[in-house]
């Protein structure tokens, strides 16, 4: 029982396989949804009033500083108790999509904060409105220079995902677990799943940093500069 | 069921913060040194070994610190050592640190001008000397901001430890919601714990580096 078998562990890859697929769709969701409520948290902090800048503010520090795991909990066990009752996926990509919200709203912020003051004073020339402003002038750009930043806390929030098994959500974690239980190689089991996720930390930040100035910031930035 | 009220949660979770602190404290003091000793090794151009720590670096900050946490309690047993929860995430935590400390810490030596290192060395100074009256002076002084920041980072990577069954904030948590059935409030109180602990560190960092940015 105590040797090192790989070969019963990786006999179960199709199941590593699902599990990986779901921290990737987890991740991809959490993400799209995570850089719009970043997005607009920094957009509350920069250009709201007051009230809009406070609740952003307490949201981000809140966020930051509180571990992803009590989050999850108190989403998964405690919100049940006001009668708001999420199946473990759900709530998983809640407290995701939470959590990155908070740090790409600083993100996004720093970019933000960068603009020149030029940029602004010639697109309003062009009687922008405030919100075209925003959105094709200040925007894209600011993507562009906090995009390593951001993909940095993208990867960080999918390696973070694992704590989602804790709660059945059926990702990479959740099944290293469960192959582990069945055959007692806990350490090489997860051994394989670390392999996993460094490479799948490796690929997605590839991916992302490959396909930001291509999808999501590119087009509109690319003609700015 | 247990009746506790806000108060009695709030107090026994008080107890449990001890050991998120202490355990963070070991992290983050065991991976300064280590964290140290590794840079102080790169800084030594040794051939092979800045290519091995940014592998060290790599594999810490690609894998979830979870698994980490797993390996290193699952592995230890292998070397028939008798873990308990507090030596895995010990090491686990302090290995975690090191790499993020290690990598900080380059940055803040690579930003000391090329300058400096060849006055130094025109002045013969040996390698110990450079480093302790040239480089390390000037690199402290940006290093510390971050490393504080990171600080949290390690408080809130503690949490962790809860699901190999060290008994800090976390678990305690969940142990008190098994005999509260309260999980809403124990949570959230959890939360606001760690927010005690970490929005002060928080703020100190942010000030610093503020203060850094001003006075150059």
């Amino acid at each position: 029982m105590n040797q090192l078998d790989f070969a019963a562990v990786l006999v179960d890859w199709p199941l590593l396989l699902r599990g990986a697929a779901f921290t990737l769709g987890l991740t991809a969701i959490a993400t799209l949804l995570g850089l719009a409520l970043g997005i607009a948290c920094a957009r509350a902090r920069t250009h709201g009033g007051a009230v809009l800048r406070a609740v952003a503010a307490t949201y981000v520090e809140l966020i930051r500083n509180t571990p992803f795991i009590v989050q999850l909990f108190f989403i998964f066990f405690g919100l049940p108790s006001l009668g708001l009752r999420l199946s473990s996926e759900t709530a998983s990509i809640i407290a995701m999509t939470l959590n990155l919200g908070a740090y790409a709203a600083e993100i996004v912020r720093a970019g933000v904060e960068n603009t020149p003051r030029g940029q602004l004073e010639a697109a309003r020339s062009l009687a922008m409105t405030e919100r075209q402003v925003f959105l094709r002038v200040v925007l894209p750009p600011a993507l562009g220079r906090v995009w390593p930043a951001m993909v940095s806390q993208i990867v960080i929030v999918m390696l973070g995902s694992a704590v989602c098994g804790q709660i059945a959500a059926q990702e990479l974690s959740y099944y290293t677990n469960l192959i582990a239980s069945r055959n007692f190689q806990y350490f090489v089991a997860n051994f394989v799943a670390g392999a996993a996720y460094l490479a799948l930390a490796v690929g997605v930040r590839q991916l992302l940093t490959w396909a930001g100035p291509r999808w999501i910031f590119g087009r509109v930035a690319g003609a700015g500069r | 069921m247990v009746d506790f009220s806000v108060w009695q949660i709030l107090w026994n979770l008080l107890l449990a913060a001890r050991w998120t602190v202490v355990l963070s404290l070991i992290a983050f003091v065991g991976g300064s040194l280590v964290g140290l000793a590794l840079l102080t090794a790169r800084l030594r151009r040794w051939p092979g070994v800045a290519t091995a720590v940014a592998t060290y670096v790599q594999v810490f900050q690609g894998t979830p610190l979870l698994i980490q946490l797993f390996i290193a309690y699952f592995g230890l047993g292998l070397f028939g050592i008798n873990v308990s929860a507090w030596v895995a995430a010990g090491v686990a935590l302090t290995l975690y640190a090191s790499a993020y400390l290690t990598e900080i810490w380059r940055g803040c030596v690579d930003a000391i001008p090329r300058g400096q290192w060849e006055a130094a060395d025109s002045l013969a100074l040996s390698f110990g000397e450079k480093l302790r009256h040239v480089v390390a002076p000037q690199a402290l002084r940006i290093a510390v901001a971050p490393t504080v920041g990171f600080l949290v980072q390690v408080i809130k990577g503690t949490a962790l430890a809860s699901i190999i069954g060290f008994i800090e904030l976390t678990k305690t948590g969940g142990m008190i919601t098994n005999a509260t059935f309260r999980p809403f409030t124990v949570y959230a109180c959890v939360a606001l714990m760690y927010f005690a602990l970490c929005w002060p560190i928080s703020a100190w960092s942010k000030r610093l580096e503020r203060k850094m940015r001003r006075d150059r």
